[in-house]
């Protein structure tokens, strides 16, 4: 074999087009997904959904999505599943609720408190599920029923047989904790973009949009966070590897078992975010908060690149598929449509992404 | 054996202290003895090929050797002092690294992904400790020039490689992590002509770089065209380790297979086996 000749080049690759190596990124489909959904909306809705006011609007339940897809597409890179976070939103929200309501703690001491009981809730998930081999999904799909059930009998517990829990905002309305967790940021940003005529203003001079909702705060700094860790920490090469095979992956000396348990502790605490947030915002909790939310995150989270086998994924593709699931659910409000065309939306949107996917993992793996 | 001419045949089996010997190895499982009595040695530099048809023990003597199974007799000495493996991890630690039939490779995975799997090379403190992408893909690359693959590039996904490919960059990876003792499972088996050779010449070069390689092959042909010893096993037993140019492939042929039938053998199928 003569060396020589081979490092000079190798004659048999060409020279990779742009657009090939696009073709290889997880997170493609998703971004033609909202380009896609925006000349949709452009041409069919109303000129009000992309004035600053109409994107807030539509950001809004993506940001409260994808903060769950977050979590959830880690997780499945990670190889697992958890069915159980939209339950589990519900779940952190009673806890959140009793907390400042019925314990009259603080928030410095209630937002920590709930954070650690899902943690606690993620890696009881977590540990049946590394520890009895099962499938994560029939796991947490016990724990969508039970922790649904908890909540509706913690709630009736704590109100005395109502399934609401009212009185959040009257407490935590002057706690200094509160501006993290509910309302808008950048607000006199805002106030000076209107005074010099840069956004939208009502007569009286206050501009349209307050603000930031800082709901859209957390979703961006975790979807670059997760990037990050993803792409740039060993431990995101850990994740990576314990979805693609976890015998190989444990063979070569990545701790398994610790980053699988972690990542349902982190998707447990992406859905108690989710819950203090809106509990806050909406200033009581319920037990029908996070309904069906796992199914969308999921939905986000594939429709972002991630394979159902784990190992592939990207946590920008979550980000870009909840604003997709966002644009859509909101968006058709600007149009003519009826409604309920959302849900036949996001099943076919479902349906291209895992053919989409499985046609690109077959180009990434050499399959033919 | 034209093949014969094409690597160095070192004085490895020379003088040299081994790395690890083994003597009298005896693995039992339950009441059935898979291996009774086996002797091996291993010295830098040199391929050592053990040689044996199905059910000879091969496998149980390697996974021995890598710390898989504990020996129910015998001793292992690495570099001169006796050593007991509780866990393949502590084997790996000492410098033994066995590169198994699956390879250990995630297909999905980019090559330098897979390269630093479980041994990510990191720079920045505390928080800011991160993945130093540049410098795995730089030394990644360079690795797999040096045993004469060359990379589309690092983010190259390890599916796409070829068997022989991969084969390499599991032996890449062993040897860059300071492995002095390189067992490989019945590499060649799966592969084809060309690939075979590649893998071949791989073994060659890390011999020549002090390594010792431990060759489980049941491919006479294979295993002479790069080995400097052969030791036969049969039924759990050593059969006797024969220097290169000390034995032909007949004879190596007929240890393995146990002798008479092979003859019969050998005749009808005209000596292709």
């Amino acid at each position: 074999m003569s060396d020589s000749a081979q490092i000079a080049g190798d004659e048999r690759v060409k020279k990779e087009p742009f657009m090939t190596k696009l073709m290889k990124r997880p997170e493609l489909g998703a971004m033609a997904g909202v380009v896609l959904v925006v000349i949709f909306f452009a041409i069919t809705a109303d000129d009000s959904m992309f004035t600053l006011a109409g994107v807030m609007n539509f950001m809004t339940p993506a940001a409260q999505l994808g903060i769950l897809a977050i979590g959830a597409a880690l997780l499945m890179i990670g190889g697992e599943f958890d069915l159980s976070i939209g339950s589990m939103v519900a779940f952190a929200g009673l806890f959140f609720g009793v907390c400042v309501v019925t314990w009259q703690l603080p928030l410095i001491v209630a937002i920590p408190m709930t954070f650690v009981f899902a943690a606690f809730v993620g890696a009881v998930n977590g540990n049946i599920v590394i520890r009895s081999g099962l499938p994560s999904f029939i796991v947490t799909l016990a724990f969508l029923f039970i922790l649904r059930g908890l909540s509706l009998v913690g709630l009736k517990a704590a109100t005395g047989g109502s399934t609401q829990l009212r009185g959040v905002r009257d407490v935590v309305e002057n706690d200094w904790l509160a501006p993290f967790f509910s309302g808008e940021a950048f607000g006199s940003l805002f106030t000076w973009l209107a005074a010099n005529g840069m956004i939208d203003t009502f007569k009286s001079g206050a501009p349209k949009v307050p603000g930031v909702p800082v709901e859209i705060l957390w979703f961006i700094v975790l979807a670059l966070a997760a990037t990050y860790v993803l792409l740039r920490t060993p431990a995101g090469n850990w994740i990576f590897a314990a979805g693609g095979d976890s015998t190989a992956a444990s063979n070569s000396g990545v701790p398994v078992s610790k980053i699988k348990v972690s990542l349902f502790m982190l998707t447990a605490c992406c859905a108690a975010l989710v819950a203090i947030i809106t509990v806050i915002d909406a200033g009581s909790t319920d037990a029908r908060r996070g309904f069906q939310k796992e199914f969308e995150a999921i939905i986000a989270a594939v429709i972002g690149g991630c394979l159902l086998t784990g190992g592939y994924g990207s946590a920008i593709g979550a980000f870009f598929g909840s604003i997709i699931f966002g644009m859509v659910v909101i968006g058709l409000t600007y149009t003519d449509f009826d409604q309920d065309w959302f849900q036949v939306f996001l099943g076919a949107m479902l349906l291209i992404a895992v053919l989409f996917n499985n046609a690109i993992r077959k180009r990434v793996t050499g399959e033919r | 054996m034209t093949e014969d001419t094409k690597f160095h045949h070192g004085d490895a089996a020379g003088d040299q202290a081994p790395i690890v010997e083994m003597k009298d190895i005896e693995k039992h499982f339950g009441n059935i003895i898979a291996l009774a009595g086996v002797s091996f040695d291993v010295k830098p530099g040199e391929c050592h090929c053990l040689l044996g048809d199905n059910g000879a023990g091969k496998s149980t003597f390697i996974k021995t050797m890598s710390g898989v199974h504990k020996p129910t007799k015998g001793e292992i000495y690495f570099e001169g002092k006796p050593l007991h493996f509780d866990t393949p991890r502590d084997a790996m630690e000492a410098g033994i690294a066995t590169v198994f039939q699956d390879l250990a490779m995630i297909p999905l995975m980019s090559v330098t992904r897979n390269f630093f799997m479980g041994r990510e090379p990191t720079k920045g403190k505390g928080l800011l400790k991160r993945f130093d992408v540049e410098h795995a893909n730089e030394v990644c690359m360079e690795e797999m020039r040096k045993m004469g693959i060359n990379l589309r590039g690092p983010d190259q996904a390890v599916g796409t490689l070829s068997g022989g490919e991969r084969q390499t960059v599991a032996i890449a990876r062993a040897v860059y992590f300071g492995a002095k003792i390189l067992i490989l499972d019945e590499p060649t088996s799966a592969l084809g002509v060309r690939q075979t050779s590649n893998v071949l010449a791989t073994i060659d070069k890390v011999r020549s770089q002090g390594v010792g390689v431990v060759f489980i092959s049941h491919n006479v042909r294979h295993a002479l065209a790069v080995g400097d010893r052969f030791t036969v096993l049969n039924r759990g037993k050593t059969l006797g380790t024969a220097t290169r140019g000390e034995i032909t492939p007949e004879q190596l042929q007929d240890l393995m297979a146990g002798g008479q039938e092979m003859a019969e053998l050998e005749g009808s199928l005209g000596g292709t086996v």
